[in-house]
C-alpha cells in the first residue's frame, strides 16, 4: 500500500489538530491574563496591578509574545472560518428537522456563533485597554511612578452597559471553553477512561472559574467592591 | 396490544432522482399495527400507492434484523428514529403515539447524493474501504488458531470497532457531515491486531485522504455520532485515527 495522502495541514484531522493547539495555546494566555488582572482584587487602588502592567508592557520576552498570541488568535479564527465554510459545503441541502439537542450540547453545535461573540468582545476590550496602553498613552501615574492602567479600568467599568458587554463576552467565553477545552484533547487523541473524567472535570472547571473571575472584575468595579 | 389502532401522518421526502428537487409529502395511514418495524409501517403506505397507481416511496432496506446497515432515514430530526443504538428495521411503531406526525427525510451529505426519495448512494464509504480498509494475507490453509497471541482488551477494542456496519448514520447526525466516526472504526479494528500492522501507516494515512476526497465534513467533537450509532462505536475510535495519523504523518 502506497501512500498517497497530501499536506498534514490541508488534512481534515490537521485543520482539527491546529484548532485544538491554538485554542490550548489561547488557554495558557487566559491563565496569565488572569492571574495578573486579578491583582485589582488586593484592593489597594490598582498600585499591585500596575506594577503587574508595566511587567507585561516593558519585559521584552512578553513583548515578542505578543506577536505569537495574534498569530496564534488569527490562525484560530482563520482556520475557524475555512472549517465552518468546508463544513457548510458538505450538506448543501439542511434537513427539514433535526433534533440536535437528542444527541449533543447546543454549545458544541454552536463554537462559531460563541467564537464569533468573543471575536467582537475583542475588538471592544482591545480599543479599550490595549490600543490606550500601546499608542494613544494612559492617564498619568499612580502613586508609585507607574503608569495607571488601573485608572483606566475604573473609567471604562463605570458604564453600565460597557459592564454588560464585558460580562456577555465572559458567558460566550465560558460555553466556548467548557467544549473547546475537553474537545482539544480528543483532537490530540487523548481519549483514555482512566484519564477522560479528569480532562472533563478540569476542563469544566476551568471553564466556569476563569470566566466567573473575569466577570467579576468589571462588576466588582462598577459595584465599587474594589476602589 | 391490539393490532390496526394507529393513526399516523407521514411527512416522507419525495424526491424523482439526483438531479430534480425534492419536497415533502404527506400522508395518513389509519391501520398501522404497534408491532410493525418501521419498515413495515413504510411497505403499508407502498402497497397503498401502488394500489392508487402512485409511485412507490425508494427507501433501502435489506436484513431487516438490525446487522446490515441498509436501512437509513432521517426520523423525526435523528438517525434511525428516537431511539438509541438500533437501525430504523428495529425500531417499532409502539415508539411512537398514536396521531404522531412523522417527519421521514434521507441521509443529507454532499458526499451522499439521493438517488430516489429516501435512498441516498453510500458508495463514498466503499471508496473509503477501498484505499485500506482491508489487509493483505496470502491464501491457503487457515493458520493454527493460536499461533498469533492476541491480548483480550486488544481484541475486545477491535471487535467492538468491527461492529461498525457502515449505515451512514454518524454522517447523517453530525452537523458537519463527517465521516470520522466511520472511517476510525475502520481504521481502528485493524490497528489493533496484528495482522493490521503491515499496512498501518500507509492506511491512516490513505483513508483519511479518501475521506477528505469524498467532501465529507470536518469532525468538531461534538458527539453526537456516538450517540446515535446503532452499534454503539465509541469516540475513542476517533482519538486513536487522529493517532494513527500523526504517527503516520511523523514517519511517512
Amino acid at each position: 500500500m502506497s501512500n498517497t495522502s497530501k499536506n498534514f495541514l490541508q488534512s481534515s484531522i490537521g485543520k482539527k489538530l491546529v484548532m485544538g493547539l491554538t485554542g490550548l495555546f489561547l488557554i495558557s494566555f487566559l491563565v496569565v491574563h488572569c492571574f495578573l488582572n486579578a491583582f485589582i482584587f488586593f484592593n489597594d487602588g490598582g498600585l499591585m496591578f500596575n506594577v503587574g502592567a508595566m511587567f507585561m508592557a516593558k519585559n521584552p520576552l512578553i513583548r515578542a509574545m505578543e506577536y505569537v498570541l495574534f498569530i496564534g488568535l488569527i490562525w484560530h479564527m482563520v482556520q475557524a472560518l475555512i472549517l465552518t465554510i468546508e463544513n457548510n459545503k458538505a450538506r448543501p441541502i439542511n434537513y427539514a428537522y433535526h433534533n440536535g439537542s437528542a444527541n449533543s450540547k447546543w454549545y458544541s453545535r454552536s463554537m462559531g456563533i460563541l467564537g464569533t461573540l468573543l471575536l467582537l468582545f475583542l475588538i471592544v476590550h482591545l480599543a479599550h485597554f490595549w490600543v490606550k496602553s500601546r499608542f494613544t498613552g494612559l492617564p498619568g501615574e499612580d502613586a508609585n511612578g507607574n503608569e495607571n492602567l488601573y485608572a483606566v479600568m475604573q473609567q471604562v467599568f463605570a458604564i453600565w452597559w460597557v459592564v454588560v458587554i464585558y460580562v456577555t463576552g465572559c458567558i460566550s467565553l465560558a460555553y466556548h471553553l467548557l467544549h473547546g477545552f475537553p474537545s482539544a484533547f480528543q483532537t490530540m487523541g487523548w481519549n483514555h477512561p482512566k484519564y477522560n473524567p479528569l480532562i472533563l472535570k478540569v476542563g469544566t472547571a476551568f471553564s466556569i472559574i476563569v470566566p466567573l473571575i473575569f466577570a467579576l472584575m468589571p462588576i466588582a468595579m462598577f459595584a465599587g467592591w474594589v476602589k | 396490544m391490539s393490532s390496526g389502532n394507529m393513526k399516523i401522518t407521514l411527512k416522507v421526502w419525495r424526491q424523482r432522482n439526483a438531479k430534480t428537487n425534492g419536497q415533502l409529502a404527506t400522508y395518513q395511514l389509519n391501520d398501522i399495527s404497534p408491532d410493525m418495524s418501521f419498515l413495515e409501517m413504510f411497505d403499508v403506505l407502498n402497497e397503498q400507492l401502488i394500489v392508487k397507481g402512485e409511485d412507490p416511496v425508494a427507501f433501502d432496506h435489506d436484513c431487516r434484523e438490525g446487522i446490515c446497515g441498509a436501512c437509513s432515514m432521517f426520523i423525526n430530526g435523528r438517525p434511525h428514529g428516537p431511539k438509541n443504538k438500533v437501525t430504523t428495521c428495529q425500531l417499532h411503531m409502539r415508539s411512537f403515539k398514536d396521531g404522531d406526525t412523522i417527519v421521514v427525510e434521507p441521509w443529507r451529505a454532499a458526499a451522499f447524493p439521493v438517488i430516489k426519495d429516501l435512498t441516498v448512494d453510500r458508495s463514498a464509504f466503499d471508496r473509503i474501504i477501498a484505499k485500506g480498509g482491508y489487509i493483505s494475507v496470502n491464501t491457503g490453509n487457515a493458520q493454527d488458531a493460536n499461533s498469533l497471541p492476541i491480548p483480550k482488551v486488544d481484541a475486545d477494542k477491535a471487535f467492538e470497532a468491527a461492529a461498525c456496519i457502515g449505515c451512514g448514520a454518524c454522517v447523517a447526525t453530525c452537523k458537519n457531515s463527517s465521516a470520522m466516526l466511520f472511517v476510525s472504526a475502520k481504521i481502528s479494528q485493524l490497528a489493533l491486531l496484528p495482522q493490521g500492522q503491515v499496512e498501518r501507516v500507509a492506511r491512516a494515512k490513505n483513508m483519511v485522504a479518501q475521506m477528505d476526497a469524498e467532501g465529507f465534513g470536518n469532525c468538531t467533537n461534538t458527539g453526537a455520532c456516538e450517540v446515535e450509532c446503532p452499534k454503539g462505536i465509541s469516540l475513542e475510535n476517533i482519538a486513536r485515527m487522529n493517532r494513527e495519523f500523526y504517527v503516520a504523518n511523523l514517519k511517512d
